[in-house]
């Protein structure tokens, strides 16, 4: 890179601009949480009157009392981490064998099934014949039907097929002198190999299940078996034409929008909480996916 | 076979790990695929797939006399064409100024912020949306009284949903949509930078002349794989922010077949405008590829 001395007074002017730029939209990214953090601990009256800009105004947690007093709430809570952690480890279950078959040259008919798999990215039947499909199998409002539909995808195999693919052959040459199957040369020299692949594939499975919501919606219809996503979206829904909060007293301590404030808070932590190991492996994951055939 | 037999005793195992998946993939993928045929049939739930009676391309003829379907494969176009006008060339802007940026703290701190709302759910983006163009509470409106404008109930107005929907978009993505193009730029021959400053080349002619050029082989990619997914607008986030007085310009194929498949349970017409959907996009896809190929020599997947 260059360096700041050798910069010409045109460049110098060059480099401070865009650093401003820079800035000011980094800054537009992070206003819309500042915001919401804000609005979630203002009392429902300063909020409703529009006066929360960027600091919470007649600081309050009422807001999050109400919410977090909800035992639907919770129950929701929980079922998002079952969804994530049930989730994520079937699909590792499914894609870290099947992508080490795929990646083999010994596997008879590996074209076939390569393509096999890829078509499912090109073509995709829709939302109508799945649905009916998962009545057809009796997974509606299931939990383990929610698990089971959405634990592999053509992306995510494909992507680990190529490490594993590039992955020299020397290596899996010394373990079969030592006389190791396929089960023992995957777990023995491929996956410790490929952990920068498979946490990358394990991240997208968490962030995927924990923002998971359309199909959430649609199968599950038990209140107990729904996740956070579910919850939030319908707590909105209920809050914004809700009669308790449609007159919106000069007292209140919370409002419609406080409370959904809040929600989207309470949302939000974990995700910030696992950020900086997420983004650590994206960047490398998104490179890796350099996805062929 | 022989040969065969001894095949398969010795690499037994291979198939075994292959199974799960292979049979994951015919029960949830190509299962649905063959109920598709309802797209042609008089589909009752009673009867199920197989049984119910064909009749053609009846449901394909009234979809296309359907006032609501075409508006829905003309909102579809012209959200993906705004998309593709205002958010395509957002993280490429992006990735270029990053890439003068000189602070190393100061460029890593920004782009951790800004790759963060890739990791948000829709429902909270909504959520967020929601609260900030609020009539009464919203950001949005508090700024426009200070400019001593009226308020506006934002998400009620069909002329405002698509600038919103495609903002929501850029703000969202742009960010993370720039790892792509900061790779390529980390990719160019610092060599060709310095010569250029031999000659005495100014950043702003480096950007132009070397940096640009040489991403460009990225960028025709990436604008390919957009072009060939421009049937696929993020209908969740569409479902999440629409309402019955914004479909006039929200409403795209796949809210459509939302609509009347699940909420009003016809489901052979609406599968019928999925499978639509679903052809078109295939053709757009298969036409990317081959585009791609033909560009780089190299297919995109």
């Amino acid at each position: 890179m260059m360096s700041w001395n050798l910069y010409s007074r045109g460049d110098k002017f060059f480099a401070i601009v865009v650093s401003i730029l820079i800035g000011m939209f980094t800054i537009a990214t992070l206003y819309p949480f500042i915001y919401i953090a804000a609005v979630s601990f203002s009392s429902g009256f300063a909020a409703q009157a529009g006066k929360v800009v960027l600091t919470p105004i007649d600081s309050t947690i009422e807001a999050y009392k109400y919410i977090l007093v909800d035992r639907d709430f919770w129950i929701s809570y929980r079922n998002t981490f079952i969804y994530t952690i049930g989730g994520t480890i079937l699909s590792l279950l499914f894609i870290i064998p099947g992508a080490y078959a795929l990646s083999r040259p010994q596997l008879m008919g590996r074209r076939f099934f390569n393509l096999f798999i890829a078509f499912t990215m090109w073509f995709n039947a829709g939302l109508i014949p799945f649905y009916l499909n998962m009545r057809d199998l009796n997974l509606l409002d299931s939990m383990f039907g929610i698990i089971l539909a959405f634990a592999v995808n053509a992306f995510n195999i494909i992507l680990l097929r190529n490490f594993f693919e590039a992955i020299p052959q020397s290596f899996e040459e010394a373990a079969r002198m030592d006389g190791a199957n396929d089960f023992q040369v995957l777990w023995k020299v491929f996956i410790p190999l490929s952990k920068p692949a498979i946490a990358t594939i394990t991240l997208f499975c968490i962030v995927a299940r924990w923002n998971g919501f359309f199909w959430a919606m649609v199968l599950l219809q038990s209140q107990e078996k729904i996740p956070l996503q579910v919850f939030l979206r319908h707590t909105i829904a209920k809050l914004s034409d809700d009669d308790e909060f449609a007159m919106t007293q000069l007292d209140a301590a919370y409002s419609a929008e406080t409370v959904t404030a809040a929600i989207i808070v309470c949302s939000i932590i974990p995700v910030l909480l696992v950020y900086p190991w997420i983004q650590k492996y994206f960047e490398k994951g998104i490179l890796l996916g350099g996805v062929k055939e | 076979m022989i040969w065969l037999s001894d095949h398969v005793r010795n690499e037994w195992r291979l198939y075994l790990m292959l199974l799960p998946t292979i049979i994951w993939f015919i029960v949830f993928l190509y299962k649905p695929m063959y109920g598709l045929q309802i797209a042609f049939k008089d589909y009752s739930i009673f009867k199920g797939v197989a049984k119910s009676p064909w009749i053609g391309w009846e449901h394909f003829q009234s979809l296309f006399t359907n006032d609501q379907f075409l508006r829905a494969v003309s909102n579809t176009i012209k959200i993906s064409a705004l998309n593709l006008l205002f958010g395509f060339p957002a993280p490429i802007i992006l990735a270029l100024m990053f890439n003068e940026v000189l602070h190393a703290g100061y460029k890593r701190a920004a782009q951790t912020i800004v790759y963060l709302p890739h990791f948000i759910s829709s429902v909270i983006i909504a959520g967020i949306v929601i609260t900030a163009f609020s009539p009464s509470v919203g950001i949005v409106n508090t700024v426009l009284g200070w400019l001593g404008f009226d308020s506006v109930y934002f998400l009620t107005k069909p002329e405002w949903f698509r600038p919103i929907f495609v903002g929501t978009g850029i703000w969202q993505e742009a960010g993370f949509g720039s790892i792509v193009f900061l790779a390529a730029i980390a990719g160019v021959n610092p060599s060709l930078y310095e010569s250029a400053v031999v000659d005495g080349a100014s950043r702003w002619q480096m950007m132009w002349k070397i940096t640009l050029p040489s991403i460009l082989p990225t960028i025709i990619i990436m604008l390919i794989i957009r072009i060939g997914n421009i049937m696929e607008v993020s209908f969740e986030l569409i479902i999440l922010l629409y309402q019955p007085a914004t479909y006039e310009t929200a409403d795209v194929v796949n809210t459509f077949v939302y609509r009347q498949g699940l909420q009003s349970g016809q489901y052979d017409f609406a599968a019928a405008a999925g499978l639509f959907n679903a052809v078109v996009a295939f053709v757009l896809v298969m036409v990317a590829n081959t585009l791609s190929r033909r560009y780089s020599r190299t297919s995109l997947w």
